[in-house]
């Protein structure tokens, strides 16, 4: 399943859609804290968390995340909705728990 | 690319909306250059963990990258509080991050065993009340 195919699923609502929705989403992938996401997060991984700031986009961004999905309603400020869009980064929205969140997508990956 | 290519980035303490932009400059100079994406992966990974370091606990610093055909040097030196033991301060899990940062989601105590970890040398000096300075490399190996 590609980025842009996630957000067609209107699963998640959308922030901001990056710049490159035909990447291939290899895995989802749940953790909040940074310097372990930074050294763990497989390649091309949908990142779900609820750890919501311009940290999170730069580790998005440096370890080649497909996409952020922030869940548990937790929401970028306002400055760091700008930087998603000026780093074409593509970051979602949800309410349901991390886990739930995770599951939808790897739901939709394994079909 | 075959001659040297020098970046210098000044590191503010405490500015997070600019935290990691040295990396991701790096990471993206090298995607340019055409270096093989592993190499660029060790090297992003090792200098966002000092970058970091230097945001949350220095006084701010100069990250110094080194680009060559046969190798990645980073040198970070800031100036701070140092390390008083920089054995603890390896440990994985080891972290003095306040909560107002570790809010953020640092503090899990992984960025320095991070850098030594994905890097190929790594090396850290530090005096109390002076500052800290890491020399890292990340080798392009021949194909
Ligand atoms: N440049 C530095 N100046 C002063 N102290 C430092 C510096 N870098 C690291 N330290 C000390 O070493 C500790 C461990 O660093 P490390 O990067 O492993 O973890 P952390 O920064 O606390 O959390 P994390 O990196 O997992 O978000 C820090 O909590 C801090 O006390
Ligand atoms: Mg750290």
């Amino acid at each position: 399943m590609t980025v842009e195919e996630l957000i067609k699923s209107e699963e998640f609502e959308v922030l901001n859609k990056g710049s490159n929705l035909n990447r291939e989403i290899a895995v989802p992938y749940c953790c909040d804290l940074l310097s372990i996401a930074m050294s763990k997060m497989p390649q091309d991984a949908a990142w779900v968390t609820v750890m919501a700031n311009i940290n999170t986009l730069a580790v998005a961004s440096l370890a080649d995340a497909a996409c952020v999905i922030l869940a548990e309603g937790s929401r970028l400020d306002t400055a760091a909705a700008l930087k998603a869009k000026e780093q074409g980064i593509t970051v979602l929205y949800t309410n349901l728990p991390v886990f739930e969140a995770a599951l939808k997508i790897y739901n939709r990956i394994n079909v | 690319m075959n001659e040297k290519i020098v970046l210098r980035y000044e590191v503010d303490p405490n500015d997070f909306t600019r935290a990691g932009e040295a990396s991701s400059n790096v990471k993206r100079r090298l995607k340019l250059l055409g270096v093989d994406p592993d190499i660029v992966r060790k090297v992003a990974i090792s200098l966002y963990e000092g970058e970091i370091n230097m945001v949350i606990h220095s006084y701010g610093g100069i990250i110094e990258v080194i680009i060559s055909p046969e190798e990645i040097e980073m040198i970070l030196t800031d100036k701070g509080p140092g390390i008083e033991d920089i054995e603890l301060a390896m440990q994985a899990g080891y972290s003095t991050a306040p909560d107002n940062i570790r809010n953020l989601g640092f503090g899990a105590g992984m960025g320095l065993p991070n850098m030594k970890k994905y890097s190929d040398e790594f090396n850290i000096e530090s005096t109390v009340g002076v500052g800290t300075t890491v020399k890292m490399k990340v080798f392009i190996p021949k194909e």
